[in-house]
Parts: C-alpha cells; structure tokens; sequence
C-alpha cells in the first residue's frame, strides 16, 4: 500500500480530524487533531501496519499559536513506507493522550519530550523525569528557558 | 671492572618527608574512571605506546586502592553526585587531575546540565587543558602533580598523625 493510499484511508475514516496533509520530498506529513491521537495510532498501527514508532517528539514554536507540536515518526517495517503524524498542543493546555498503549516503545519517548519539553501525557503508566535529575525544575528544550540554567547571568557576548 | 656493588657498605641521609613523597610520587595510582571523550585519550595513553605503568601509574578499579582521581570528559550536574562520592571513598592524600576543557572550563558546553569546570565541586591539583589533550599533555600534568608531590612538607607527620600535610 503505498502512502498515499494510507492518507486517503485516514481521511476516509477520520474526516474532519485529519488537519492538513504535506507532502515534500517524498516525506508525507498527516497532522491530526490531538483528542484523536490514540485512535489515529491504535487505526495506524492495527489496520496499516505501522508496527514501528522510530520517535516521537515535541516542537517549540514559541510566538506562535498553538505552540507546541507533537510528531511521531512511523514505519512500516512490512512495506517500508514512513509516515510523519503530527499534532497541535495548545500552550495553556499542554496535555496530550499517550500512545503508550499501541507501542510500549513510546514509554520512554514521552518521558523524554514530558522530562524536556514539558508535555503531559494522560494516563501514561510512569510519567516521570529520565533524562535530568529527579529533582530539575523545568523543562530546558522550551525555548523561553535560560540556556545555561536559570541561576546564571546570560552570557552577554565576549566584545561587551 | 665496572660497578660490583651499587651502594655498597655505605649509609644514605634523607628526610622522612622526602621518601614518603618520594613513594607517594612513585606509585600514583588512579581511579579507573572517565566520563568523556577524554577518557579514550586516557586509556591511550595508560595502553602500550604511551605506557603510564613506567612511572608507577597503574589504574585501579576501586576507590579505596585510588590516591588521584583524574576528571577525564564533561561533567553533568547529573554527574556530580557520583563523583563526590567516589571522591569521598579515595583514602587520603588524595589528589584531582581536571583533563581536558570540559573538566577545567566547563568546554563548549556552556549549557544549563554542565558544571562549569569541575573545581566548583572537587579541589584540583593540575588542570590539563586540551579538546581532548594527547598523550603527552595527561603525562606532563601527572608529572606536574608527581613534582608538586616531592614538595610537600610534614608528610610523614601527617602519616603516624603529629600535624597536617602541608601541599607543595
């Protein structure tokens, strides 16, 4: 199946939660509405074959609205196609349904863009930090925190 | 004819401190730990071509058996708890070798996870400076640390308890 086919299918079976549709350079980009993500993933996974999550991340947009973006990188290890699923997360909602339940693999992944980027994720079964330590306050790969660390004076160049 | 007796019926005159130091100098053995690139530059420089062990620098695997840690690579906030212990375990006297940018700066990693050089946690004796340093430059500071060690007064003082070491 090739990938075309498994967008017409998500937007046969989703309708109006597939957001938008790109396609560059031969990568194909499906952005979904977040209350839909389990669905569009276990439909994924069950009915098309993407068997693999390769990773799973958030983006910053700082400025923008809505500002933040989850992608989850997907792989048909039967066909070898990928796909690339994203979805919107509002800055005063930074909540977003784990994906958990369809790959154990994503366990880890969201505690890492929760430990980094600060997103929660509903009924994650260990949301904790696994990257900083235990008792970090923050969450660094946002863009409005301080490079090197809240309890330092930004560097102000060297030709001050 | 030659020598037929390297000392012979003769005495020899020195000081407790000086063969103490002398010792401790000799047989400067390090804690068998890296967190970085540097460490690969070390292990090279322990291996056959640069051979530590030829001035009585053999790595150990424990703590206890250490008298130098050297801070070889990036320290992580992370980090800092486990070093202070393994630190805490050396028996002393005990000496900090920061290897390479990282371990005295802080490096390119002017980040929030990196301690800016390891001095802000670990009292250091030699900083080697390098991104990673050769060989040679980890010899040189061991050596710098083996003659700082040579200078040190009341050692054997401080050994059978009478005084405190004074550093070199």
């Amino acid at each position: 199946m090739s990938v075309q086919a498994v967008v017409d299918k998500l937007k046969a079976r989703f309708g109006d939660t597939v957001l938008e549709t790109v396609e560059f350079r031969g990568e194909t980009t499906v952005m979904v509405k977040k209350e839909e993500i389990v669905a569009v993933c276990t439909f994924l996974k069950g009915d098309l074959g993407f068997n693999f999550l390769t990773d799973l991340c958030g983006v910053d947009y700082m400025g923008q609205a809505p500002r933040f973006m989850m992608v989850y990188q997907l792989y048909n290890i039967g066909n070898h196609t990928r796909l690339r699923i994203k979805a919107p997360v509002e800055e005063a909602d930074t909540t977003i349904d784990t994906v958990s339940d369809v790959w154990a693999t994503a366990n880890w992944m969201e505690r890492e863009c929760w430990d980094l980027m600060g997103i929660t994720f509903n009924n994650h079964p260990d949301l904790r930090r696994i990257l900083l330590p235990e008792e970090w306050e923050g969450h660094p790969l946002r863009k409005d925190y301080p490079v090197q660390g809240p309890d330092r004076e930004p560097y102000q160049g060297r030709l001050q | 004819m030659g020598v037929e007796e390297t000392l012979g019926d003769n005495i020899i005159t020195t000081s407790l401190d000086a063969i103490v130091n002398w010792s401790r100098a000799s047989s400067l053995w390090p804690l068998t730990f890296g967190l970085a690139c540097c460490a690969i530059e070390m292990m090279a420089t322990g291996a056959a071509r640069f051979d530590l062990d030829r001035f009585g620098v053999l790595f150990r695997a424990s703590p206890r058996q250490a008298d130098v840690i050297i801070i070889a690579g990036t320290v992580t906030k992370k980090m800092v708890p486990v070093i202070k212990t393994v630190y805490e375990q050396m028996p002393e006297p005990r000496y900090v070798i920061a290897m390479g940018a990282c371990a005295c700066s802080g490096g390119v990693f002017d980040t929030y996870s990196t301690v800016q050089g390891v001095d802000e946690i670990l009292p250091v004796d030699v900083y080697i400076p390098g991104c990673p340093p050769r060989p040679e430059g980890l010899l040189y500071g061991i050596m710098k640390l083996q003659a700082q060690i040579k200078k040190e007064r009341n050692s054997f003082g401080a050994a059978i308890g009478v005084g405190e070491r004074i550093a070199g």
